[in-house]
């Protein structure tokens, strides 16, 4: 389980988390909602560590994130980039395999590439695409990469940072629908981040909506459009009107 | 109060210049301190040693041995003014060991690697690849940074070798085919001019300043900020600052050499 306690990140006089409080129990999938540049990254990325809050207490099955040694703690996590992050130097099955070629989890070669053409296949991908460098594959093929990486060393614990930005509504639903199955097939526990709202309905269990650097509701993905709810309304149906500024 | 603004402007300018030399000293510290503790990336390392080293090796030699026939000119048309023009061998192999050699390897290797490393790095930043890289339980120091800084160590000061030897080349051809100089004779004396310490020296400066233009690269390439301004103004201030250093290292390094 993950629990987020009134954590506060700013950056100089930008406060960009003033208070958020989640939890997300083990097995379920989350989806963070929020207009751009409402804090959905900073707190994915502050769980993991690659942010430090200023205050508050992120606890991952009730230890402090990052407390311990840091290479368990991250190994029990995959990630999806929102543009792929995908190393341009490396062939795709090295960047699929990268954690098992090296560190704790190294497999002999030979191996690491079977297994990286095996979760290539996983996400509809052929074994030709392998051996081509990510500057080759087009942004739903880098997707699908970047997701055969977060899922290559089976983690425990799945972040999809925007999974759908950059690509035509195809696309994004081919790959809402493999996180889906991903997800429910590896009994992971996933925290995604999005505002695109066909991503919610086809990943969430439970959505978050972050505004103001809070969570302003919370609650199950079915649950959601008979909220209440004045902000989750008004973003679900994109609305200009309400108490979300259009022009922030 | 308006008397003290500028005394203010110039502590604030000072403080900022200590800070950032704090910065760079401690990335310099954990860059040499990951570079001696496991775990180890021989690949990196190899295409560092080939992307620095070898593929330097041209715009290396071209440097040096235009410089060595420039030199050679220029001391024969000095010299010919007090009836120096014999000393032509010994001032083209003392000026390109000690001095010129090391001095524009260093320049070029910050113009083409120091430029390099921080673009290269800057983008991953940009593009989330270093993030991508910790949460692969990868450490950027070791992956990124330790081997480009050991491959600088190791190939700057053997390019300063090459460059020198094909700066007095350089000299070489032009003091025999358009000066009139006996081949064998500019040998010996190029030979029998140079000392130990002449060559080491050389060496010393080279390893310098490898670590500079390498160090340069990869902190300024981490530190860079967003978008595509970021990366241009992370490779533009590394190269400055590479190429600063690596001057005021020289003047540092020859005063200790002329010294002992």
């Amino acid at each position: 389980m993950i629990r987020m306690e009134n954590v506060h990140k700013s950056f100089g006089d930008n406060r960009v988390l003033q208070g958020m409080s989640l939890e997300i129990p083990k097995g379920t999938s989350m989806v963070i909602i929020g207009g751009s540049g409402t804090g959905k990254s900073v707190a994915l990325k502050s769980v993991l560590g690659l942010i430090q809050p200023d205050e508050g207490r992120i606890l991952v099955d009730g230890k402090p994130a990052g407390s311990g040694d840091r290479d368990a703690f991250l190994a029990r996590f995959g990630m999806l980039f929102q543009g792929g992050a995908l190393f341009d130097s490396l062939p795709v099955w090295q960047n699929v395999a990268f954690r098992l070629l090296r560190g704790a989890l190294k497999r002999p070669p030979a191996e690491a590439r079977e297994i990286a053409i095996e979760k290539l296949r996983r996400v509809g991908l052929k074994a030709d695409v392998a051996d081509r460098l990510p500057a080759e594959l087009s942004g739903g093929m880098q997707k699908r990469v970047g997701l055969a990486r977060a899922i290559a060393a089976e983690p425990e614990i799945i972040f999809f940072d925007e999974p759908t930005t950059g690509l035509d509504p195809i696309m994004s639903g081919v790959i809402n629908d493999l996180i889906r199955e991903i997800v429910v097939e590896m009994g992971a526990t996933a925290m995604t981040i999005t505002h695109d709202m066909s991503s919610v309905r086809a990943i969430a269990d439970n959505v978050a909506m972050l505004h103001d650097g809070v969570i302003q509701w919370t609650g199950p993905v079915a649950d959601m459009d008979a909220s209440g709810d004045p902000y989750l309304d008004q973003f679900i149906h994109g609305r200009a009107e309400g108490p979300i500024e259009a022009v922030r | 109060m308006m008397l003290l603004a500028p005394l203010g402007q110039l502590g604030r300018a000072v403080l900022g210049a200590l800070a950032a030399a704090g910065r760079i000293s401690i990335f310099a510290w954990g860059a040499f301190s990951h570079m001696l503790r496991p775990p180890f990336y021989p690949r990196e390392l190899l295409v560092a040693l080939l992307n620095i080293g070898w593929l330097s090796l041209p715009v290396v030699g071209l440097t040096a041995v235009f410089t060595g026939g420039a030199l050679a000119l220029q001391i024969y048309a000095g010299g010919a003014r007090f009836n120096a023009e014999a000393v032509v061998p010994q001032i083209v192999a003392i000026g390109m060991v000690r001095e010129l050699g090391p001095v524009l390897v260093g320049l070029m290797i910050a113009a083409r690697v120091t430029s390099s490393i921080a673009a290269e790095i800057a983008t991953m930043k940009v593009t989330e690849q270093i993030d991508a890289l910790v949460t692969l339980s990868t450490h950027p120091m070791k992956y990124l940074v330790a081997p480009r800084v050991a491959a600088a160590l190791i190939t700057v000061p053997v390019l300063v070798g090459i460059g020198d030897i094909i700066g007095v080349a350089g000299g070489y051809v032009v003091a025999t085919e358009n000066l009139g100089f006996n081949p064998a004779a500019y040998l010996k004396n190029t030979v029998d001019f140079l000392e130990w310490r002449d060559i080491v020296s050389s060496l010393v400066k080279g390893c310098a300043f490898g670590g500079i233009a390498a160090i340069m690269g990869c902190y300024y390439g981490m530190e860079s900020g967003r978008g595509a301004q970021g990366v241009g103004r992370a490779t533009k201030s590394s190269v400055e600052a590479a190429a600063v250093l690596i001057l005021a290292a020289n003047f540092v390094l020859t005063g200790v050499f002329f010294s002992l």
